[in-house]
């Protein structure tokens, strides 16, 4: 199937195709993740580890998930760094929860 | 020593001896058919074909070549001259049932493996490792001069070494880890029970076999490696091994034990 189009609309393509090319690498590059988000994710997720290590409750998932995110930046894949110390953070943070939480639910379990 | 009587007003006060007697209470309820000494014997006292294969294993003990070695070191003067045998009552042997124990001096619980590095660094010698194999063939060959002994944890009366036990007792029940477990979870929850190829020990005199020997480690294990394994399966973070933490979780589940032998060096799979 042949298909005519006229010059303009051959403009109308171009143009169109470039703004989408341009779009796209505009938005993985977003994606990615600079190495600015990566280490203010990184900071977060630290800080939140410290914290559950004041309250002598850190999991290993944590620390594999910040020892993933320091990996994947030392290659500068700032996409997946970030992803992984964002995953640090939220981990750390569920470890907070169960130490607060913990603060009086374990007499719960206790023989009497 | 404390009695189980409590002023009114005092509820939230921890009473070790009625605690203890109800934890006992609870497990002899569980398996009405096993006698009270055997749960010194593990997961051996729940599991009939666990108990015949480690039978036929304890002809020849995997623990042997470690009892030796912890028998000689234990003899072998430090660079100084003193031995070992200077540093503990009844020159070190037979006494395994009486730790860990609150020093009111101190103001802390002292188990066993930290006063044998304590022993060690007064004799000017550098601490051993608390999940190594030599702290863990001192202890083996300390446990055997005891064997048979009842475990005697005491609790003097004293607010600090109260707190102490209930800081242990607050460690083993409180969940941990990712996988959201505490001690209790495993040890009073399903005793008897498998998890993967395990069968899971009661808590009740857990601690009266240590040190063992782990087929699943290749080899023997202190309480503190056993502390720290546990945390570690579980997803957690193991603390410092000796930390107080640790130290007070023992405490609590050697107090726990009184009255059942002790039964190490044992071996569990």
């Amino acid at each position: 199937m042949i298909i005519i189009v006229s010059s303009k609309a051959r403009w109308r393509i171009f143009w169109l195709t470039l703004m989408l090319w341009l779009a796209g690498n505009t938005v993985s590059a977003v994606a990615a993740g600079s190495e600015t988000e990566f280490k203010s994710a990184y900071a977060a997720a630290e800080a939140a580890e410290k914290e559950a290590g004041g309250l002598r409750n850190q999991w290993t998932v944590t620390e594999a998930a910040l020892t993933n995110a320091k990996k994947a930046a030392e290659k500068s894949d700032f996409n997946s760094a970030t992803e992984w110390a964002r995953e640090a953070e939220r981990i750390a943070k569920a470890s907070i929860f169960q130490a607060t939480s913990e603060r009086e639910a374990w007499k719960d379990l206790e023989i009497r | 020593m404390l009695s189980s009587a409590q002023p009114a007003g005092a509820a939230d006060r921890p009473d070790p001896l009625a605690e203890a007697a109800a934890f006992r209470n609870y497990f002899v309820k569980k398996f009405p058919d096993v006698k009270l000494e055997e749960f010194a014997n593990g997961p051996y006292a729940l599991n009939e074909g666990m108990r015949r294969q480690w039978q036929e294993i304890d002809q020849f003990p995997p623990y042997e070549f470690s009892l030796e070695k912890g028998k000689e070191l234990f003899a072998t003067p430090f660079a100084n001259g003193k031995t070992y045998a200077d540093c503990f009552p009844a020159s070190g042997v037979g006494i395994r049932q009486n730790y860990p124990y609150f020093d009111a001096r101190e103001g802390q619980v002292v188990t066993l493996e930290l006063a044998l590095n304590r022993c060690r660094e007064v004799n000017g010698e550098s601490p051993v490792s608390y999940v190594g194999d030599v702290m863990a063939a001192l202890t083996a060959y300390m446990a055997f001069t005891s064997r048979g002994k009842p475990f005697d944890i005491k609790i003097p009366n004293d607010p600090r070494a109260l707190e102490a036990y209930q800081n242990g007792k607050r460690y083993f029940y409180t969940r941990r880890g990712q996988l959201n477990f505490s001690c209790a979870t495993c040890h009073v929850q399903y005793p008897g029970e498998r998890m993967r190829a395990e069968v899971l020990a009661p808590a009740l005199g857990i601690l009266n076999a240590m040190p063992i020997y782990r087929s699943e480690w290749g080899g023997m294990g202190t309480i503190s490696r056993r502390f720290t394994t546990c945390n570690s399966q579980i997803r957690g973070v193991p603390l410092e091994p000796q930390s107080e933490e640790y130290r007070d979780l023992e405490y609590y589940l050697s107090y726990l034990s009184n009255g059942l032998p002790i039964s190490g060096p044992g071996a569990r799979p």
